[in-house]
């Protein structure tokens, strides 16, 4: 246990570091260009200030907003401190598998675990639910939380399925558990309505979001592998 | 007990025990990935706002 929680720790930590310096140079920058078309949007009287799409639920529009960070150094710490939470957590949830394995990790094998990791919990869910800027239009929050939850347990399980399943069937099994949430299809606002940000920011976004994932995970992987094997 | 049944039976052991503790692992660590990216309270959304998008969490 105590294995688990030092590789962890240091895991999340450095990937937490690595993620806030690519965060802040490539894809910070993009979060606030696109507020600027949010509030943009927002002074016209139609549709409503700050109200993210038509079939966003209620009480999450930004003109009724409490206590938030102050712009600059404020706002990047407390994403700093948010990149900690997301990075021990998913370190966590990384060594909970290596020790479910039962099988010998070190810094290569993490990458590989990283890798899964990648493909769990960023481009699965990416592929139903884009990377979206502020004042992207979307279907109501609920849903697409509880679509991107299930679809990174399914592509988690289909992928230990497909490499650790002895048999045949059970691969196959795998995949079918990581295709089905796409074949159910994410909630997705209806077609032609367009949000505040242009469409090329959107998709610079979209590609810079998906490829600082990939550092995070690769550098989180590759460091939890390399602790866990010194510490033992 | 023959040996190949104490080896079974330490083998077993061992498994519910990683099964423990990879389960105490893993909810810790969702817990941490949902309150970051997942929870709703306005205050915890306005904090970790930058982060959400960033992560590709849906947001709003």
């Amino acid at each position: 246990m105590r294995r688990a929680l030092i590789s962890a720790l240091v895991g999340g930590f450095v990937a937490c570091l690595a993620i806030t310096a690519t965060q802040q140079a490539v894809v910070v920058p993009l979060i606030l260009k696109a507020e600027t078309f949010e509030e943009a949007k927002g002074d016209t009287p139609k549709p409503a200030a700050h109200d993210h799409g038509a079939a966003a639920g209620p009480g999450h529009r930004h003109d009724e907003e409490g206590w938030k960070p102050a712009e600059g150094l404020e706002r990047a710490a407390f994403t700093a401190l948010a990149n900690l939470g997301v990075g021990i957590g998913f370190a966590l949830i990384l060594v909970a598998a290596y020790t479910l394995s039962g099988r010998e990790v070190d810094g290569r094998q993490g990458l590989l675990w990283g890798a899964a990791g990648f493909l769990t919990f960023a481009l699965a869910p990416s592929l139903g639910l884009p990377p979206e800027l502020p004042g992207s239009v979307a279907a109501a929050l609920l849903p697409r939380q509880a679509w991107w939850l299930a679809s990174a347990l399914a592509t988690g399980t289909g992928l230990a399925l497909i490499v650790f399943g002895r048999h045949v069937a059970l691969k196959l099994l795998g995949v079918a558990a990581i295709v089905l949430p796409h074949v159910v299809g994410a909630p997705h606002p209806p077609m032609g309505e367009a949000g505040a940000a242009p469409p090329e920011l959107a998709a610079r976004f979209a590609v810079m979001s998906l490829a600082t994932a990939a550092v995070f995970w690769a550098v989180l992987g590759w460091v939890s592998g390399a602790v866990w094997r010194r510490v033992s | 007990m023959s040996r190949i049944a104490a080896t079974a039976a330490a083998g077993l052991t061992d498994l519910s025990g990683r099964l423990g503790r990879a389960a105490i692992l893993a909810l810790v660590g969702v817990l941490l990935v949902f309150i970051t990216g997942f929870a709703h309270p306005e205050l915890v959304h306005n904090a970790t706002h930058d982060a959400r998008h960033a992560f590709a969490f849906p947001c709003h």
